[in-house]
């Protein structure tokens, strides 16, 4: 156990050392992951951030239950009863014929329309609110209603949900294609520095391979300096989101204040920022990791 | 201990560097391999350390046979040996301290523990005060008391010596085949490379002694 422990602590101490001597190579290597990094973290808080706009400024999605002409006070009892205890229903609304007649009356642009005709063509209405938005959700929910007893029509603005649901879609395929195309470069940046600094520790890979080193004796500092750039440039990645989330707030809070608005962009939480440090260490191991393996590959041919 | 049963060593796209040998080496034997440049004697080290396998034949090592180890297992057979080159083959970004320090370290030897061993080796070939010196502030003689050093820290059962006094002036070249037989003295198998056999080999080691002279690949009487 201590040997084992032994075999950690020194390649550990030894590439922190070294990363000490070399204290501004490892600081700019930090950044060129945190600047890498972040570019896909930005664009997530701010894909995230525009659901939180959408959600707040459009409402949430509503399905129109209008029922039939005839619908007795039974079937309006039934369906408010349904209403009521249906899981996923977040909240609903009932608008009475009459109601609604009178505010068409009202409405300065329909009132030519309302004074032409004789009687409320009107039927009653529940406007209800969806718990889930998810369109394939709103859409089996509107399905459900349309087969109730006393409703004429369950009607639902699937354009808008699908649309932003596109939009958001969209939004994370190109987070996600960012997230590939950078953690390859992000895998070659890290390899090629591993790879220089085996070049400079040849001789030492070579007399230590002579003497009895195993190849996870000869990786595991590699290893472990691949890991700490993945840490350091994770760490780097989420104060740039920070900075530039701070900046953004001083101009979206004059705006959100136009609006009498209390919104501000927030950072990703907490799952989402571990999921991004252990992102960037995985990559920094990784590359390290294909590094020394090409590395002790040509080594072993020589 | 050692014992090579009817071995040949042929490189790719080469000659046959050793034919067809046998021979067996004892614990705590002195044994020096002599012959002309070419003759074999680098690779014959080469298949004793684990460093080459051979083309055909046995190479048993501990009755171990070396053709027959998984290539993860090679470096824990290396660990047998503590090996000199004659170009010392040192670590010339360390200092004398962290050079002796390297096997130990790939054993997992840290601490206390390894400290009181690095002094205790580079007391043995006289190099404790400059345990701080870089290598290269050494003289040849001196370098190659440090592969001494760094070879028996981690106190292994077989020393393998590839012309050790190549480069060494007859002074220097006596005081490293002293430090060799002293080692000899203590129990360790000492395998030493050399042109021809050195002068001035103290008479209870001559009795010890087995001599193994290679020309062209074989061994002759």
């Amino acid at each position: 156990m201590n040997q084992w422990l032994n075999q950690h602590i020194q390649p550990a101490k030894m590439v922190l050392g070294r990363m000490r001597q070399n204290f501004l190579g490892t600081v700019l290597m930090c950044c060129v992951m945190g600047v890498t990094l972040s570019l896909p973290a930005i664009l997530f808080t701010i894909i995230d951030n525009l659901g939180h706009v959408a959600g707040s400024v459009e409402s949430k999605p509503q399905l129109s239950l209008f029922l039939k002409l005839d619908a007795s006070s039974k079937a309006k009892a039934n369906i408010a009863e349904q209403l009521k205890k249906h899981p996923d229903i977040a909240k609903y609304e009932f608008v009475s014929k009459e109601s609604a007649w009178e505010q068409l009356q009202q409405n300065a642009d329909t009132a030519d329309i309302s004074a032409s005709l004789s009687k409320n063509p009107l039927p009653d209405a529940y406007f209800v609110t969806p718990k889930d938005i998810k369109p394939e959700s709103v859409q089996r929910l509107q399905q459900e209603m349309q087969q109730w007893s006393g409703v004429e029509l369950a009607q639902v603005d699937a354009n808008w949900i699908k649309r932003l649901d596109t939009l958001l879609k969209l939004g994370k395929k190109a987070i996600f294609v960012l997230v590939v195309l950078l953690g390859f470069a992000l895998v070659a940046i890290i390899g090629n520095t591993i790879r220089l600094q085996i070049m400079t520790q040849l001789e030492e890979i070579e007399v230590s391979k002579l003497i009895g080193a195993t190849n996870q004796f000869i990786r595991r500092p590699f290893l472990y300096a691949g890991t700490l750039y993945g840490l350091g440039g994770g760490l780097a990645a989420w104060f740039i989101v920070l900075a530039v989330v701070e900046l953004f707030n001083t101009s979206v809070t004059e705006i959100a204040d136009l609006y009498a608005s209390q919104f501000r962009i927030t950072m990703p939480n907490a799952t989402i920022t571990l999921v991004m440090l252990l992102s960037a260490i995985g990559l920094g191991w990784l590359g390290s990791f294909v590094a020394v393996n090409r590395s002790l590959a040509k080594i072993e041919k020589l | 201990m050692i014992k090579f049963d009817r071995v040949s060593k042929r490189y790719p796209g080469s000659f046959d560097a050793i034919k067809n040998i046998t021979f067996e080496i004892n614990q705590g034997d002195l044994v020096f391999v002599t012959g002309a440049s070419g003759a074999g004697k680098s690779t014959l080290l080469k298949l004793i350390a684990g460093l080459e396998r051979p083309t055909s034949g046995t190479v048993l090592i501990n009755n171990q046979n070396v053709s027959q180890l998984k290539a993860a297992a090679i470096p824990y057979l290396r660990r047998n040996f503590g090996l000199i080159f004659q170009d010392h083959k040192l670590l010339y970004n360390r200092n004398c301290f962290e050079n002796v320090a390297l096997p130990l370290h790939i054993n997992g030897i840290l601490g206390e523990e390894a400290a009181k061993r690095i002094r205790a080796a580079l007391d043995k070939v006289g190099l404790l005060s400059k345990e701080k010196s870089m290598p290269i502030t050494l003289s040849g003689g001196e370098q190659q008391r440090l592969a001494i050093a760094r070879a028996v820290v981690s106190r292994p059962a077989i020393l393998i010596a590839d012309e050790p006094t190549g480069n060494l002036d007859e002074n220097y070249a006596t005081d490293i085949l002293g430090f060799l037989y002293a080692f000899q003295q203590v129990g360790v198998t000492v395998i030493i490379a050399c042109h021809e056999l050195p002068q001035n080999i103290p008479e209870n080691m001559q009795n010890a002694m087995k001599v193994l002279h290679l020309q062209h690949g074989e061994l002759s009487a």
